[in-house]
């Protein structure tokens, strides 16, 4: 199958690459540029393990096609932490509130978590399960992914009004 | 002598971060900023990708298969069919339970989706396109589907391959479909109990065929090196050393050249024990084609493929004084093993562990009997987040106890406490076999009442029912009591093997210079967090820091022997493997500090991180000046350095025990059924780390809250397999997920070295039942005693429609 020529920018990070028109978005990340965070889950678009941040909204990369990801803006779990190297809050909160177990959603639940603290700076413990509804764990039972993510809000308010600190 | 500046005896201890301490867990760092290393992640020069043509039919005749289309779509380099494998003896293969399973299907296909041929190509869209083009042609065979049917004389024969055999793995066989009969108990005195007793109660009591369904589904990379011979295999591996022992059996490759590594797991909950067709296919594909091939199943693919759970068809009778006194269990059971016998259970226990059908009780007589068939469905009978076939028994007996009540209308908590075994009689023995080591499930069950004001629920109950007759409301309120007790860390060598591998654990630890260390085990993490824990085990029994210590498990290049982790045995015998080979290196750090203080060895005492002079605690040797010295030191009669193993055989199972609460609210006009409340209170022994044991308990009750409310696989009647997708396969979102309540009692185990008992699989056990009565017990006052499970919003709705309450 003819291969095309797709542009985007990565993590900050401009890339460009041939590819078949039909390779998932997933595939093109995780295979040609060896970004493996975001995972596979499913076929059939519901577990969320695959859950990059495309032109400022949360999208299953298994569900994009590379094609329609050209020319745009991804964030995947790589591209998080801050260029210093720290962990961004909600990275921290998922370990402090042992958010995480076989760590195989993580990177989809952390990046989903991410898209959803700039949608809503304040939700509810309701709106958080609401939010994360798809992205699947098998593991944690969900309670500590939502204390994580509360804590995460809180540790974000407070860096954004804290004075002497610059606001995101 | 060292100088030191005085710390207190707690700030010693804290800084250990030993047992007991909730300590935050060191896999996080990588797993929260992508970089945990999956087998799917791993990617070596000039790797190809396997994919399976499966059959679109449940039972069928091989007529013919052409691959030339397959093999002009560029980038494929071979289609693998049985015939490919036939010359290498390994077309067929031997499964976990004493019978074979066809690799790529010979001549027959037994089950939908079953594998046929294997491509082999550049990349997996060249794969998949190949996959497509493969022409294979069938002859349609009459599908087995109802195993209540697989032993009538004129059921369409599945197995042709053993149909005259007249003995298995297990005993005699009475039909072609017939798998093996197990019978354990009194027969005569259970029947006898039966017949004398005031009352006497039976229910048929199914639990469907459901999957662990991991978020990450199996998938290996085979990789044979020429030049030295060496295979090695990544892969989603629950038990490595049983795998690298079975493939140098099968392969005839030498066990010292094969290298089983399990990379980080995505979560097994059983469906990563068995060995399955697609890493057989991956090996021999890599050591033909001299490169490395990758295989990943997908999800359609694992739901309906590899390792189904459950699918036990059971028959119940207890036999009671009117008081509500058990005098004896009948149980038995019609297993559904599919198209293959590949359950994942020790050689001598085809029905695994479900003899621990007592359950908490005290039950004087009781018998079980298990008949294992053939059905044209997906092999499996794993162990899904429980010990071998222990939540099939816990939820049998738990419904049956219900029956019992609703029967003689007590209380279900009551009938309970009126059968439970008492603390005084432990050890108990069984009735059905087992020496159950320790308990108090009085104290734990009224712990547990008196948390969520039983009474009250009862009295909430009541006014509801009330409130629902005058029309007032269309919901209906549950209460779920439901108490287990399981049998975990299996097992005792004398009674336990996996293909005749005794299932012992082990634990190699070797302590650096200065004063840091690096611990081995046979076993393996798909999330428990042994990094995390066994380390605290260790910091405890060695007084290093358990940041200090490094843990390492999955390669059998370097880890020492052992069998894996499920059945939650981890803790209860690697966890034990660890106490003692940690023990070993206290035992000679004593040596040397006897030496270094000039005093006989029964003269020191341990406490925390150092060995003192008794009566003289000034003078002391901590742990990590004794390491220095195992290295730099010439101490007369002994060996330098500091390092231990431990293979431990456990003396005897361990028996975790607990009361969960479940209350529901039912909408009888749509069937939606809202969990209002769920209460799990939990004793595993001594507890290692509450943070992670909590998390294990939230994560166990959202599978059995799936188990019990929608999962199901099932398959119509021309063998199509239903639920084979996350379409119609019931995964919770934290949107039907409740908040969970967790609790706890200790009771440690007398014989563990630790007293540990496990954890990771109780919720699942003792969750499905909590669910399942309290759904029973919302509609109990309108006569019913037992409805089957999976509760989803359909069946629960029929249900109140059958019982005359819809709108
Ligand atoms: S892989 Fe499951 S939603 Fe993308
Ligand atoms: S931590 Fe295992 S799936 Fe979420």
């Amino acid at each position: 199958m003819s291969k095309m020529h797709v542009k985007m920018t990565v993590n900050g990070r401009a890339v460009e690459a041939l590819a078949e028109p039909r390779t998932l978005l997933i595939h093109f990340l995780r295979e040609e540029l060896a970004l493996t965070g975001p995972h596979i889950g499913c076929d059939t678009s519901h577990c969320g393990a695959c859950t990059v941040d495309l032109d400022g909204k949360s999208v299953k990369s298994c569900t994009v096609f590379v094609a329609q990801a050209n020319g745009a803006e991804v964030t995947t779990i790589e591209g998080l932490a801050a260029a210093d190297g720290s962990l961004h809050p909600l990275q921290e909160a998922f370990r402090e509130h042992h958010g995480l177990q076989c760590g195989f959603c993580t990177p989809g639940m952390i990046t989903r978590a991410y898209r959803l603290l700039q949608e809503n700076p304040n939700p509810s413990e309701a709106e958080i399960r609401f939010g994360i509804s798809g992205n699947l764990c098998r593991c944690t039972g969900y309670q500590n992914i939502v204390k994580a993510i509360q804590a995460a809000a809180q540790q974000m308010a407070v860096a954004t009004t804290a004075p002497g600190e610059a606001a995101e | 002598m060292t100088v030191q500046t005085p710390v207190s005896l707690e700030e010693r201890k804290d800084k250990l971060q030993g047992l007991g301490c909730s300590r935050k867990r060191v896999e996080d760092a990588r797993f929260t900023q992508g970089k945990g290393h999956y087998v799917d992640d791993i990617k070596l020069p000039g790797m190809l990708f396997g994919d399976f043509v499966r059959s679109p039919i449940g039972h069928g005749r091989i007529k013919s298969i052409n691959k030339e289309a397959a093999l002009a779509v560029p980038g494929v380099k071979a289609v693998l069919t049985a015939d490919d494998l036939r010359p290498l003896g390994l077309h067929w293969m031997p499964t976990l339970a004493g019978d074979v399973q066809a690799v790529l299907a010979d001549e027959k296909v037994l089950f939908q989706n079953q594998e046929v041929a294997f491509v082999v190509a550049e990349d997996r869209y060249a794969a998949a396109d190949a996959v497509e083009l493969v022409e294979v042609d069938y002859e349609e065979l009459p599908p087995l589907v109802d195993p209540h049917r697989s032993m009538d004389p004129d059921a369409p024969i599945l197995r042709e391959d053993i149909k005259d055999k007249t003995e298995g793995a297990h005993g005699p066989r009475r039909h072609p479909n017939h798998i093996f009969t197990w019978e354990v108990g009194d027969k005569a005195a259970t029947e006898q109990a039966l017949a004398a007793a005031a009352v006497v109660v039976e229910e048929q009591i199914t639990y469907q065929r459901v999957h662990p369904c991991p978020l990450e589904t199996c998938g290996c990379v085979a990789s044979m090196d020429k030049i030295n011979g060496k295979l090695t295999i990544w892969g989603t591996f629950q038990a490595p050393h049983a795998v690298r022992t079975v493939a140098s059996l099968i392969t005839n490759i030498p066990e010292h050249n094969i290298r089983i590594i399990s990379p980080d797991i995505g979560g097994g909950f059983g469906n990563k024990v068995g060995v399955y067709p697609g890493y057989i296919c991956s090996a021999v594909a890599s050591i033909v084609l001299g490169v490395p091939v990758k295989w990943i199943e997908d999800r359609m693919e694992n739901l309906s493929t590899t390792a189904f759970a459950r699918d036990y068809h059971m028959t119940g009778r207890i036999a009671a004084t009117p008081e509500g006194r058990i005098t004896g269990l009948w149980c038995h059971v019609l297993a559904d093993h599919g198209a293959f016998d590949a359950c994942a259970d020790p050689t001598k226990f085809p029905a695994g562990f479900f003899n621990i059908c007592t359950g908490s009780y005290d039950v004087p007589v009781a018998y079980v009997s298990v008949d294992g068939v053939y059905t044209n469905k997906a092999p499996g009978g794993v162990a899904y987040r429980c010990s071998f076939r222990v939540t099939e028994a816990s939820y049998f007996i738990e419904r049956m106890i219900d029956v019992l009540a609703r029967k003689l209308d007590r209380d279900p908590a009551e009938i309970r406490m009126i059968n439970f075994i008492r603390k005084e009689q432990f050890p108990y023995q069984s009735a059905l076999g087992w020496e159950y080591d320790s308990g108090d499930y009085h104290t734990a069950l009224a712990k547990a009442l008196k948390s969520v004001d039983y009474d009250g629920l009862r009295a909430r109950q009541k006014a509801s029912r009330e409130a629902f007759k005058r029309g007032e409301t269309r919901k209906l309120m549950g209460v779920g009591v439901a108490f287990f007790t399981e049998i975990v860390g299996a097992g005792p060598v004398k009674n336990c093997d996996i293909l005749g591998l005794g299932m012992f654990d082990s634990c190699e630890i070797r302590i650096h210079p200065t004063g840091s260390a690096i611990a081995r085990l046979g076993t393996i993490s798909q999330g428990q967090g042994h990094a995390t824990t066994f380390a605290q085990i260790l910091a405890s029994e060695i007084g290093i820091p358990a940041a200090d210590i490094t843990l390492e498990e999955g390669d059998t290049d370097t880890a020492p022997y052992g069998l894996g982790t499920y059945g939650s045995r981890s803790t209860p015998v690697a966890g034990a493997a660890t106490a003692m080979a940690g023990r070993k290196i206290r035992a000679k750090a004593q040596m040397i500090a006897a030496y270094l203080l000039e005093v006989h060895e029964g003269d020191l005492e341990w406490e925390v991180d150092r060995f003192q002079v008794k009566g003289n605690p000034e003078r002391f040797k901590t742990m990590k000046e004794l390491a220095f010295a195992a290295y730099n030191q010439a101490i007369p009669g002994l060996e330098p350095g500091l390092e231990a193993v431990s293979y431990y055989d456990p003396p005897n199972m361990t028996y975790p025990f607990g009361a969960y609460l479940c209350v529901v609210q039912i909408d009888v006009d749509t069937g939606v059924t809202e969990i209002e409340r769920f209460y799990a209170l939990d004793d595993c022994g001594t507890r290692i780390n509450p943070m992670i044991i909590e998390g294990q308990v939230h994560g166990g009750l959202t599978e059995a809250l799936a188990i019990a409310m929608g999962q199901e696989i099932s398959y119509d009647a021309d063998g199509n397999v239903h639920g084979g997708s996350l379409m119609d396969f019931f995964l919770p979102t934290a949107v039907e997920t409740p908040a969970w309540e967790t609790d706890w009692t200790e009771t440690p185990s007398p014989h563990h070295p630790i007293g540990a008992k496990g954890v990771g699989e109780s919720p699942n056990v003792g969750g499905v039942s909590a669910f399942s009565n309290a759904v029973n017990d919302a509609f109990a006052h309108l006569g019913l005693t037992h409805t089957q499970m999976p509760h989803d919003h359909w069946r629960v709705w029929q249900t109140a429609q059958r019982l005359g309450v819809t709108g």
